[in-house]
């Protein structure tokens, strides 16, 4: 009774949407979640905006869960909740998946997995903040739990460092409790998060946005008293003699998100330097055979529609996942490219309609996508303009191109008029 | 002529507006709703707004909420006072109306989520 076709291991939006499919395409199937409802970070995410490109309703983050959660209860789907993964090992062709609950250890076998596991936030320790340690010092993630789930204002004067979205809508969230934003800084000479975001959250509120500026050094003994900021150059190196302190009582970070992987480390799955997510093929299979990665585990998403996109793309395989072998060839990023999902293709595999994803290296106007193949350029999609914070999705018939497994694909950008 | 950024989805669109007498032109707008939020950013600025209201419940503090349709910009601060005022009791589910037509704006507080319901 412990045996299923397909595990699908996190559930928030990527998961649900994976075991659905699995299970409307006729698998057994198992979600397993750490915490203790469905979900993930949508639970928390009570602002609105989600489902734009899937229903064209502006749903707050639970509803827009919550619809998957019905149809999740209603194809009566099973979940193992408050359950953690310790291990994963493979023996032949079957995967021992090895949990830890509240009744104790369990074992599970199953032929395929999908790795649902989301990402995490940068820390402060990551971002290289020095000084004390008081309280007081938050990723904007745990600010908008102890604001939206537990209801609880973490700050009332507070100084945001990242201009990623999750800061932004923590900006305007806790300016509607009372909590004073002094500003939100950014290294970087651009804004990390969407621009709609920038204007809704921060110019309605008349919130500063200071770019090319970053926290330096926290002051505090129990709870932080201030913090020293810094301009910073075009190598984002702090510039001595620009350091002003700012008294607040709350840092709040927004400084990145990281793919979570260790499991996926764990069965040997390779990474790419680009998405710091698995390497996988068009039907979102790492490159252990079984195993497949979707949503922010896969590559960090800004939109959900698209994070459960790929949720049902990696469960509509591993339903039908057979141990046949695979002939692969890569998709290289080129010039101007950030990000690339999917990073290889299995040419035995259906290769006629792959949805793609890529994030621009810089801002660019008036350009262009292009692949090359064998230095031939083979496809060209024009763009207004191309943004680092903005993923970009669309769909390429790859079978036009009469590839090999020795073919050199390269996705690059070009500008095509200044 | 007025640069705005467009926030009805995740385009994002750079709006130019125009304002000729009483005629308003956009141009940069990738669709007709870009054009409708142009023409009322110039005239009446329209947001939604989330958040969450108390409940009397230990394990489940809040429960998430937000407006049925756009209200006023301006009265965005008027609409977190009511909404901070309101403690629920009832196990409400989604869509169900928390306060009905806020501050007589045309638009009801509604819960998001079924969590007091289902838990």
């Amino acid at each position: 009774m412990n045996n299923y076709d397909v595990i699908v291991i996190g559930g928030g939006p990527a998961g649900l949407a994976a075991a659905i499919q699995a299970k409307k395409d006729g698998a057994s199937v198992l979600l397993i979640e750490r915490e203790n409802r469905l979900g993930g970070i949508l639970k928390q995410c009570i602002h609105d905006g989600f489902g734009l490109v899937r229903f064209e309703e502006k749903l707050s983050g639970p509803e827009y869960a919550e619809r998957f959660i019905d149809e999740f209860n209603s194809l009566s789907i099973e979940a193992l909740a408050l359950t953690f993964v310790t291990k994963i090992k493979k023996n032949g062709d079957i995967f021992e998946i090895h949990v830890v609950n509240r009744e104790g250890t369990a074992v599970f076998n199953c032929r395929a997995i999908v790795l649902a596991t989301g990402c995490r936030e940068r820390t402060a320790k990551q971002v290289f903040i020095h000084g004390t340690r008081p309280s007081g010092v938050f990723t904007a993630g745990t600010a908008q739990h102890f604001t939206n789930l537990l209801g609880e204002l973490p700050a009332k004067k507070c100084v945001i460092l990242g201009s990623g979205d999750i800061g932004l809508i923590m900006a305007r969230r806790l300016t509607l409790e009372g909590c004073k934003v002094l500003g939100v800084y950014e290294a970087k000479p651009s804004p990390s998060g969407l621009t709609r975001n920038i204007h809704q959250c921060l110019n309605d509120y008349d919130i500063p946005l200071f770019l090319s500026h970053t926290v330096t050094r926290v002051f505090g003994d129990e709870r932080l008293e201030a913090v020293e900021i810094s301009r910073v150059d075009e190598k984002m190196r702090p510039i001595e003699g620009t350091q002003q302190t700012v008294e607040c009582d709350a840092l709040i970070l927004s400084v990145g998100l990281i793919p979570e992987n260790e499991l996926a480390e764990e069965l040997g799955v390779s990474m790419d330097s680009g998405t710091k997510g698995p390497v996988c093929d068009e039907k979102l299979m790492t490159s252990v055979e079984g195993v497949f990665s979707c949503g922010n585990a896969l590559h960090v998403n800004d939109l959900v529609d698209y994070v459960s996109e790929s949720g049902e793309t990696a469960g509509a395989a591993a339903a039908a996942y057979k141990n046949t072998e695979r002939t692969t060839v890569k998709l290289e990023r080129g010039q101007g490219i950030m990000s690339l999902v999917p990073q290889m293709l299995d040419l035995n595999g259906a290769t006629s309609s792959v949805t793609v994803y890529f994030r621009s290296a810089d801002v660019l106007n008036n350009c262009a996508l292009i692949i090359k193949i064998d230095g031939e350029e083979k496809f060209r999609k024009k763009y207004a303009f191309l943004r680092p914070p903005e993923m970009e999705r669309l769909v390429i018939d790859f079978s036009a191109f009469n590839l090999s497994p020795d073919s050199k694909i390269v996705f690059e950008t070009e500008v095509t008029s200044v | 002529m007025k640069e705005i950024i467009c926030i009805v989805c995740p385009n994002g669109c750079t709006l130019n507006v125009e304002k000729n007498g009483g005629e308003i032109t956009v141009t940069g707008n990738k669709c007709k709703r870009g054009e409708e939020f142009a023409v009322s950013e110039m005239t009446r600025p329209m947001r939604t707004i989330c958040s969450t209201v108390k409940t009397d419940r230990a394990d489940i503090p809040v429960l998430p909420v937000r407006v049925s349709a756009d209200i006023p910009k301006e009265k965005i601060f008027a609409v977190m006072d009511e909404i901070n005022a309101v403690t629920v009791t009832a196990p409400l589910k989604r869509g169900d109306t928390v306060i009905k037509n806020v501050l007589g704006l045309g638009a009801d507080v509604i819960a998001t989520s079924d969590i007091l319901s289902r838990n």
